[in-house]
């Protein structure tokens, strides 16, 4: 069986192709998406952390800013 | 209604779901994968190099199916003048991108056991590759303009003419004489297809559908947070 699967009938080198492009191209987009957000993410905690007393108050009122720095507190 | 689309509001669940919908991709890609390798029959013509139809098929649909939303998002937009329809359309256009590529490449693959070439000029073919020139510039305009107006006008005409070749590729296979099969599955009348080689595909769909949905989310998580650091330059 197992010959079967990596044989397949001839055509394993197209099948595999296929599917290792596919899921290299899945692999590579996510990496991709992870990274931009997690650079993001620590341009906006470093950019938090430099506002004075007054300015980390006003942005803490909006719930999206909160929100923001406690999931990159959790990750 | 559109008050329930408010970013700020968005943003609670947006930023939770990506590890519940990753964990879902790889249980639903997992079984995919079983079904399309092992456990689906091959062909009696083409063998076992119809086993690309299940990464080849599930990618033409969802990367068309991206960019019809992209063009009802971004008309959307203009209308009820709501940003977050731009910002909703820019997070989905990279995966449904990949989603063109990969039916590109996957196709050229499979069309070289089947037709003897990795490439011919076919209408269907084409067709697809006009849909990732679209992509490319769609994506090409939220790097090149800084003016937000522009962007939002310039974009949504790129998705206005793109949408033109959408029932182009759709119907190419009928129209036109081409190297590529017509449609095996149809919604109105009865599919070709045996339910054995069915079930496989749709679940690669599903599979598909849930990557795409993850990298939305994450894209759209960035963009967001892109929106609230130029928030802070500003206090």
């Amino acid at each position: 069986m197992i010959n079967e699967l990596l044989f397949m009938n001839g055509y394993a080198v197209y099948v595999f192709s296929a599917f290792g492009f596919t899921l290299l191209s899945f692999l590579s987009l996510y990496l991709l998406t992870k990274v931009q957000f997690i650079k993001e993410q620590n341009k906006f905690v470093a950019k938090f952390g430099s506002l004075n007393t007054e300015q980390a108050n006003s942005a803490k009122s909006q719930r999206i800013n909160k929100e923001i720095l406690a999931d990159a507190t959790n990750n | 209604m559109f008050k329930l689309l408010e970013p700020n509001k968005i943003f609670q669940l947006t930023s939770k779901a990506p590890k519940y919908v990753l964990f879902l991709f790889v249980v639903v890609l997992s079984v995919g994968l079983v079904e399309a390798l092992i456990l689906s029959p091959e062909d009696y013509k083409q063998s076992d190099a119809v086993r690309i139809m299940y990464v080849h098929v599930p990618a033409a649909w969802i990367s068309l199916g991206i960019f019809s939303s992209i063009t009802v998002l971004s008309i959307s937009g203009f209308i009820f003048k709501n940003k977050n329809f731009f910002l909703i359309s820019k997070s989905l256009a990279p995966s449904g991108f990949v989603f063109n590529i990969i039916a590109l490449v996957t196709g050229s693959i499979w069309g070289k056991p089947t037709w003897g070439t990795w490439w011919a000029w076919d209408a269907r073919i084409t067709s697809m590759l006009i849909l990732a020139l679209f992509y490319a510039l769609y994506l090409i305009s939220w790097r090149i303009y800084e003016n937000e107006e522009k962007v939002f006008k310039i974009s949504t005409f790129i998705t206005i003419l793109g949408i033109i070749n959408v029932p182009i590729i759709k119907y190419s296979v009928d129209w036109w004489n081409t190297l590529h099969q017509p449609a095996s599955i149809n919604i109105l009348s009865k599919s070709s297809i045996h339910s054995s080689m069915l079930y496989p595909l749709l679940i690669m769909t599903a599979a598909f559908a849930l990557f795409s949905l993850l990298i939305f989310l994450m894209k759209y998580n960035t963009e967001l947070i892109k929106i609230k650091n130029k928030g802070l330059d500003r206090l």
